[in-house]
């Protein structure tokens, strides 16, 4: 899977459980500021991504993942 | 009762039934003596005992509620949310004119989240306990519709659930009222909801011997005081009520439904889902609420029975009705609406409820559909098959539930 790629599937996702539009998904968008996320909506977000690119994210990395642009970096080094 | 209580009126409905999305749709049908019964759409009944319910039609959640917030309710919040936000519609309550902490909620379920808990133990067993959403608990918990309710309206009086199955949401009106009486709150939204039409509350159900299984005559399979009946039709749905003072209400101009006049509640202290035989606990609710009321028994002009349609919960009810009314109970109306809605459980109170407050309202009495054959043991006017117009006065509404919960509320016309 190229980078392209990930990255349009980790937008995809983000709109469906964010409940936000694409376009004002930016890759430093920040999950907890930018993107309402609330604690519940982050852990669910990375079972989410955990679940779709078929990877394990273990906790202490998930705290590392603050932004848009973080999580498709960790799903690149991890495929 | 001192002299000193408030009298405590409803000013506002919120429906959303098998036979209609609001309290006038709810109404229609049942006036016009329409049920709701029909093969389960929601999951394969195929290898069930019973394959049939009372299911809401054309029930579409983002109607109410945006996207990302209805993914995270359990249907049986979404339901809590849609008839709440109806009734506080109705009422005409300017939230924003109010002390957000004098206006509380009190909403129930029987069971809570079903769907959520079915789904999410079949994530568990095929993928392990690294799948379950963190949303699996706040969708699960039967109190989080009120939870929901308040954070949705900004509402920060007492705020919890009641749970007493078949009778939670008459324990939730009887416990609004009290907080109402008690001066912890002066607005309050109470009611309750149920969505447990899934396959593990259908096969326990089943398994517990208490739903009707004439499934190849669904819409006539809610048939309570009838020689055939063989257990209850699984409904779902929920109800809203807005309470406040006669006093609040007269001085903001509110529509009045009615008041409550009084409330009962008891237990059975007999068995897990049987009845007591001679309706005893019934009797005492229903006494205890008469006894609030200050009225005598043939002051009772209609009671809205919990009816099931079990063979043995119809005739316990109505022979503690005739230990209570005596000789009224051969005069006094009678019907069961669960012949229509099926059987709403943890709605299934509050729902009857505003079916009390509509037949006051429009003087006319809601039949009990499908009696081809009166149970022989049924002496009493049922109002079998077709709505009756008559004087209403005084209505009174029974619900009880599994582990012996009995509560009983009498409404006085407005």
């Amino acid at each position: 899977m190229s980078a392209d790629e990930i990255k349009s599937k980790v937008y995809d996702i983000i709109v469906s459980k964010m409940g936000v539009n694409k376009d004002q998904i930016k890759p430093e968008s920040k999950f907890a500021d930018d993107l309402g996320a609330d604690s519940l909506d982050t852990v669910e977000l990375i079972m989410e991504l955990e679940n779709e690119f078929d990877i394990q994210i273990p906790d202490e990395e998930a705290e590392k993942i603050g932004t848009v642009q973080q999580a498709i970096d960790y799903i690149v080094k991890a495929k | 009762m001192s002299q000193e209580r408030k009298r405590i009126v409803i000013t506002g409905t919120g429906t959303l039934s098998p036979v209609g999305l609001s309290t006038e749709a709810l109404w229609e049908s049942l006036s016009q003596g329409k049920g709701g019964a029909a093969p389960i759409t929601y999951f394969d009944a195929t290898q069930f005992a019973t394959r049939f319910a009372c299911e809401l039609k054309n029930f579409n959640a983002t109607d109410h509620i945006d996207a990302k917030s209805a993914g995270r309710m359990d249907p049986f919040c979404q339901y809590a949310i849609a008839a709440s936000d109806q009734a506080l519609k109705d009422s005409g309550l300017d939230l924003s004119a109010i002390d957000p902490s004098r206006i509380g909620v009190v909403f129930g379920s029987g069971t809570g989240g079903m769907t959520t808990h079915d789904q999410q133990m079949r994530l568990y067993l095929d993928r392990g306990p690294r799948r379950i959403s963190p949303f699996f608990i706040p969708m699960l918990i039967p109190d989080i519709a009120a939870g929901q309710i308040s954070m949705r309206h900004k509402l920060m009086g007492p705020n919890y659930a009641t749970a007493s199955a078949c009778a939670t949401s008459l324990h939730a009106i009887i416990d609004a009222w009290m907080l109402i009486q008690m001066d912890m709150a002066d607005y309050m939204v109470c009611g309750g909801s149920e969505a447990a039409i899934t396959p593990m509350s259908v096969a326990g159900f089943n398994a517990a011997r208490a739903l009707s299984t004439a499934n190849d005559i669904p819409e006539k399979a809610s048939r309570p005081y009838d020689r055939d009946r063989d257990g209850f039709v699984m409904g779902e749905g929920a109800g809203a009520l807005i309470l406040e003072t006669l006093e609040s209400a007269q001085a903001r101009g509110a529509k009045i439904y009615g008041e409550i006049a009084g409330v009962g509640a008891s237990a059975d202290a007999h068995h897990l889902t049987a009845p007591h035989p001679e309706g005893a606990g019934a009797v005492n609710a229903m006494q205890n609420a008469m006894k609030q009321a200050g009225i005598t028994p043939d002051s009772i002009d209609y009671i809205n029975t919990h009816g099931t349609a079990t063979p043995l919960g119809d005739l316990a009810e109505i022979k503690a009705i005739k230990k209570v009314l005596g000789e009224h109970a051969y005069k006094t109306s009678i019907s069961s609406t669960k012949s229509m809605t099926g059987h709403l459980l943890g709605a299934a109170g509050v729902v009857e409820s505003i079916v009390c407050l509509k037949a006051m309202e429009q003087q006319l009495v809601p039949p009990t559909i499908n009696i081809d054959n009166l149970d022989p043991e049924i002496d009493v006017d049922v109002t079998p098959n077709e709505a009756r117009e008559k004087s209403l006065e005084y209505v009174l509404n029974n619900g009880f539930g599994f582990g012996g919960h009995n509560a009983t509320l009498i409404f006085k016309k407005a």
